[in-house]
């Protein structure tokens, strides 16, 4: 198993908002969580990651067997784990070539690997770069400084290709995409596919999970799994909308 | 106005009756009225107290106990010294005075050296641009200084980059000197000067207290860094007066790192129609430290423009201060002024007081000043970490970060690598201690 999330509830500022959820995501798979605005997805994923003040109240998360509740965030991306953000975060004076070498140097310490030097890294990430469609303006500015929702997002995906990671957690990587940005989003995400890439695709829409078929789809409601299924859920979602879903688990 | 009555200022105006006989220039009876009239002005305000607005944030108490005597030069040639930034032309003073043994100016294209030796030509040249009883530290230097650097760079001449080193020698009591620096570019010249002010390299107290002045002709350029170093136990207050006539260019940085209390003046006039200033500047604190950095901004002449940058890092129990007066008179139309002050607090110990003012005569002016005190995002934290960036190498990146606008706004490269390394430098020996 990649991830397991057992009875996992969580509270911001003693406000329960995750109230047991319960999931697993095999190796190698891709489960999609949906859900409507306030079900708690985006603490799902934080709780994931290890923000502050995402209070973990009760049950357990494991990732690969390690308990990643216990680890600092550093520790949980040096594990294999990766949050693209909802809001990926501006740096202002922070060159995102830096930034992404920091980032990507840090992790390789971590798996005993080499170091890469400007040179060095410049010609990954340009390789990178070029199958999102990004230029060389983007590495010299300020993270995330005077992009675009598209672009943000697009650095994002560069940050995973580049990470590496085991699993991947989308927290709505789809919103505020058109349509080419989300295709350009979605193969970053398939390019990584395989037996020891797993990942978490939050969305709110039935739209990414067109380019990102999913394994599994598993409904979020006040805090819980309500249902879950294949991939057909998700058109179902999209045709009947979450009232339907929300009746049937009431 | 009544006499401010402070035992601080006694033993300075004490210092001044035992040396003035063997002071620099004793013979010369405009300098011998020059030290009486500072002197005069030094007993009348004594060492300014915080009743006193422009020291409303920083008490110099700790300066008047000190008991400071002269000092005595014990550094010597065979000393390593810290490897120069530009090609290799340097001016070295220690303690103050100027050492020609330890300076290499042969060649320049402009004269540099000492200003004790050249004092006899200097009357109506020293206390033209910092008059001697306008301020409490100008007062102070006026009745001490024994000597500093001279440089003049001649009309048209680009001199390059000159190193200033300025080192304590420190000694078992507390030890102080008050170089005086004159510096004249003439028209259209250019020079980079680059001053490292350190030492002592033991704990011994020192009080630092040069005076600049500083005078760039019409459509010249002086870039000058200040990269302030000293030791634990220093005292260092500055002024640096300048005035730059029409079309001529001041840059101004001031990096303070060292020393346990800093109070750091820039007075700058734009006396001509399209002068400009950059006034940069970081300072950069930990433990119990404490730095001032209070700017005046005289605009007196119109189509003039300045932009003020200046960023506080505090950490452990330290005190920032930064003060900034724009004046903008009336002949000063078509003024552009900026200035921006921020503040980023490492410690819940740390404290930040900041007073920008504006003073706006003209009326078709763009001023605009701000101010900010913070701490590290946590939103800009988290995400780093969440990159696998371990939390110590992420808070040095957003540090390091919040510097970069202030060290991006000085002109000339050299003195921004210099600065960008004593910045980094810093954060190795500090926060990551």
């Amino acid at each position: 198993m990649s991830l397991v999330i057992e009875n996992l509830s969580a509270a911001v500022d003693g406000k329960p908002i995750l109230n047991g959820i319960t999931l697993a995501i095999p190796a190698g798979e891709i489960h999609a969580v949906m859900g409507p605005n306030g079900s708690g997805k985006s603490t799902l994923s934080y709780v994931l990651a290890g923000r502050d003040g995402y209070e973990v109240t009760g049950g357990i998360a494991t990732f690969e067997g390690h308990d990643i509740l216990a680890m600092e965030p550093e520790e949980r991306a040096a594990a294999g784990l990766f949050l693209a953000f909802q809001y990926p975060v501006e740096l202002p004076g922070v060159g995102n070539a830096l930034f992404l070498r920091t980032a990507l140097n840090a992790i390789r310490k971590h798996r005993g690997e080499p170091e890469l030097d400007a040179m060095q890294f410049l010609k990954v990430a340009r390789e990178r770069m070029r199958t999102l469609n990004m230029t060389d303006e983007m590495l010299r500015r300020g993270v995330n400084v005077g992009f675009s929702g598209g672009e943000k997002k697009r650095n994002e995906v560069l940050q995973m290709a580049l990470l590496q990671p085991r699993l991947a957690i989308l927290d709505e990587t789809d919103s505020g995409l058109d349509i080419d940005a989300l295709k350009i989003v979605a193969d970053g995400v398939n390019a990584l596919r395989g037996p020891n890439f797993s990942a978490l695709v939050i969305t709110h829409y039935q739209r990414l999970l067109n380019y990102i078929v999913p394994d599994r789809v598993h409904v979020l409601l006040d805090g819980r799994i309500a249902t879950s299924g294949g991939p057909e859920l998700a058109q179902r979602l999209e045709a009947e909308g979450y009232a339907t879903i929300q009746a049937e688990a009431a | 106005m009544t006499a401010v009555r402070h035992t601080g200022a006694e033993g300075f105006l004490q210092r001044f009756e035992g040396l003035r006989a063997r002071l620099p220039g004793r013979r010369l009876p405009w300098l011998e009225a020059l030290r009486e009239d500072a002197a005069r002005a030094f007993r009348a305000q004594g060492l300014p107290t915080r009743r006193v607005e422009a020291w409303k944030y920083t008490d110099l108490r700790p300066l008047g106990e000190a008991g400071f005597e002269e000092a005595l030069s014990s550094i010597d040639g065979g000393q390593a010294l810290p490897a120069a930034h530009g090609g290799g032309a340097r001016a070295v003073l220690v303690d103050g005075r100027f050492r020609a043994d330890l300076s290499a100016l042969d060649g320049l294209p402009y004269a540099a050296g000492s200003v004790a030796a050249a004092l006899p030509g200097l009357e109506g040249r020293i206390g033209a641009v910092a008059p001697a009883a306008a301020l409490p530290m100008v007062a102070l230097n006026a009745m001490l200084f024994e000597d500093g650097l001279l440089l003049t760079v001649p009309a048209g001449v680009p001199g390059g980059v000159l190193d200033l080193l300025s080192l304590a020698s420190g000694g078992a009591r507390p030890e102080a000197f008050h170089p005086r620096h004159l510096i004249r570019l003439e028209a259209g010249a250019s020079l980079t000067l680059i001053e490292t002010a350190m030492g002592p390299e033991h704990d011994g107290t020192t009080l630092h207290n040069p005076i600049y002045e500083i005078e760039v002709a019409e459509g010249a350029t002086l870039v000058h860094a200040r990269l302030q170093q000293e030791g634990r136990q220093g005292f260092h207050l500055s002024a640096v007066h300048a005035r730059v006539a029409a079309g001529g260019t001041y840059d101004n940085f001031t990096l303070v790192a060292g020393a346990r209390l800093t109070r750091n003046e820039i007075h700058i006039a734009l006396t001509g129609p399209g002068a400009s200033a950059h006034m940069n500047g970081a300072q950069l604190l930990a433990g119990g430290q404490h730095a001032d950095t209070t700017t005046y901004l005289d605009h007196a002449a119109p189509g003039c423009a300045s932009r003020q940058t200046y960023k506080t890092v505090l950490a452990g129990r330290s005190r920032g201060v930064f003060q900034g007066k724009i004046l903008v008179r009336q002949a000063a139309q078509k003024t552009d002024g900026y200035q921006m002050n921020q503040a980023l607090l490492l410690s819940p110990d740390a404290e930040m007081n900041s007073k920008p003012q504006l003073e706006i005569y003209a009326d078709d002016v763009k001023c605009s000043h701000g101010a900010t005190v913070g701490e590290i995002d946590h939103g800009q934290l988290f995400y780093l970490r969440s990159r696998g960036v371990p939390e110590a190498q992420a808070r040095s990146l957003l540090i390091q970060a919040f510097l970069q606008e202030a060290v991006e706004g000085v002109t000339d490269e050299t003195a921004r690598a210099a600065l960008g390394a004593a910045v980094s430098g810093w954060w190795e020996r500090e926060a990551l201690a």
